[in-house]
């Protein structure tokens, strides 16, 4: 464990360094941020009634979801890694008395919380200080933040655990490129990193948040404005832990498999 | 241009070695493109409208905002990765050849699995164009036509403005991607539904406007004025003042000396 710990330090300091890219990334977060709710603001305008969420609600998820980015994006890899795959030096990795899963997954975990405590504040400062509509809201009460944290954290392992199953890919395909970009196109589409999922026609939803996916950006940023809630809640939750645990035990099962047969290339 | 042909003929011989690469990331160009082109097609099929633009309408504004962007990316390139270019030392090879500077970082990368953009832009334009409801006359076509080269000519611009900073500095420069990558997403709707100071700051500062927001109310018969529909030749002069950079840029450069 101690080990892992270290890793886990040394990772997140590492991640810490990058101050100046952190702040051109917050301000291209808050423009993202500022012009999705402008385009939202323009489309409930037009017609009220249509809109599936309250537009605080919406605000609030969409200023979460640009402060908490490192978190869910799966286009935040470690290329290192991919590049060890490739190389096959991984194979010195193999040599270390660790394991190998582990390792990987607590260091993309420091990598993404790094990046999001570096960004996470001031945009969220900004954000609750925005005149209304634009700005967010408080969460409702102690509790309810306190299930988001939970769920976020929920959030965050389950995009770990999909990504580590995206690196062990590139054992048998030993090209990333290809699987990434699929990933990329259809991850950010299928758990609301474009538009928030209600806002999806109800059948698709319906099986949509049933999906891994919904259990990345969708179900955390809804949580914090009480748009999930009551038994609906217990069930995302737990819809949450249930998805982490089938991506751990793949992703596992898949570098056992992939380490069985790995070849390790040239000299 | 002879030179230029040859370049381009390099680099697709090179892309085509590795063929199911090169598939896979046209397919996955076209496949982030559709994940935005889909939300608009739900965002509509919920709301209907927005600001007075029916989903055709702002079909017309994605297809050429999309398609301006699918060139640009897919022929300067070599701008868009100029970061690499100077501190693996490529930039000093350049610096010594016989040939235009400009010219060189051009052909220097031209990425053609941006196509899979493109096919995306052209098939939404080709389905836009009769259903958008726009009275097409040869002036409209025009209007059309120059949509396209201001939008290239802006992104074009944008990419160059972004190598001209790395002469500057290297860090912090992803601020950048709020004009190139934001400029095609935010592109996708007519900049006026963000709201007047938006709009404002996108037709002074970074021209997205003047080929996207002010032809099209040309193209969609909201004004006569033909001062709406000649709008993106002015966008055509947003690559003065990134030219002027750029030349500023090559001045000040010294070697990182690897």
């Amino acid at each position: 464990m101690k080990k892992y710990l270290s890793f886990f330090t040394i990772r997140f300091l590492n991640g810490l360094q990058y101050r100046a890219a952190a702040v051109a990334g917050m301000a291209t977060q808050f423009a993202w941020g500022y012009m999705r709710i402008k385009m939202f603001l323009a489309f409930s305008k037009a017609n009220p009634a249509a809109m599936p969420m309250e537009f605080d609600q919406l605000a609030s998820y969409i200023w979460l979801q640009q402060a908490f980015l490192a978190f869910f994006a799966v286009w935040i890899l470690d290329n290192e890694i991919f590049e060890e795959i490739r190389s096959g030096n991984v194979a010195y990795e193999l040599c270390r008395p660790l394991d190998l899963y582990n390792l990987w997954f607590v260091k993309n975990l420091a990598m993404r919380l790094s990046r999001a405590v570096l960004r996470c504040f001031p945009i969220l400062f900004i954000a609750l200080v925005l005149p209304k509509p634009l700005s967010m809201s408080l969460p409702q009460s102690p509790a309810s933040l306190i299930l988001f944290l939970i769920s976020l954290a929920l959030g965050l392992f389950v995009s770990v655990a999909f990504c580590m199953v995206l690196y062990i890919t590139t054992f048998f395909t030993l090209s990333p490129a290809g699987v990434r970009v699929m990933a990329i196109s259809l991850v950010d589409f299928l758990s609301g990193g474009i538009i928030p999922l209600p806002m999806l026609p109800e059948k698709l939803l319906f099986f949509l948040e049933l999906l891994p996916f919904a259990s990345m950006t969708n179900t955390p940023l809804r949580v914090y404005s009480g748009h999930i809630a009551g038994t609906e809640l217990a069930f995302s939750l737990g819809l949450q832990l249930l998805w982490l645990t089938v991506l751990v035990l793949l992703g596992r099962f898949m570098m056992k498999r992939a380490l069985t047969r790995v070849v390790v290339q040239g000299g | 241009m002879t030179l230029y042909m040859k370049y381009l003929a390099i680099h697709l011989k090179s892309q085509m070695q590795y063929k199911v690469s090169f598939t896979l990331n046209a397919v996955g160009q076209f496949l982030i493109a559709f994940s935005v082109f889909i939300s608009v097609f739900f965002m509509f099929s919920r709301f209907g409208s927005v600001a007075d633009f029916t989903y055709n309408q702002v079909l017309l504004c994605f297809a050429i905002v999309l398609m301006a962007f699918a060139i640009s990316e897919c022929f300067f390139r070599g701008f868009d990765t100029f970061p690499s270019t100077i501190s693996n030392g490529e930039f000093d090879r350049i610096m010594v050849r016989p040939r235009g500077i400009v010219f060189q970082v051009l052909a220097s990368k031209i990425d053609l699995s941006r196509i899979g953009r493109l096919v995306q832009a052209v098939v939404v334009l080709i389905y836009a164009i009769p259903t958008s409801g726009v009275v097409w006359s040869p002036l409209k076509v025009i209007t059309l036509v120059l949509m396209l080269l201001g939008g290239i000519a802006v992104f074009s611009s944008l990419f160059v403005v972004y190598a001209a900073l790395c002469f500057f500095t290297i860090e912090g420069l992803e601020f950048m991607n709020i004009f190139t990558d934001g400029g095609r997403e935010f592109g996708t709707y007519p900049l006026s539904i963000y709201g007047k100071e938006i709009l404002k700051f996108f037709t002074f500062v970074v021209p997205l406007a003047l080929f996207q927001y002010f032809p099209l109310l040309y193209l969609l018969g909201r004004t006569d004025n033909l001062l709406y529909m000649f709008a993106p030749l002015f966008s055509l002069l947003f690559s003065l003042p990134a030219y002027l950079l750029w030349r500023l840029g090559v001045k000040r450069y010294t070697s990182t000396g690897s």
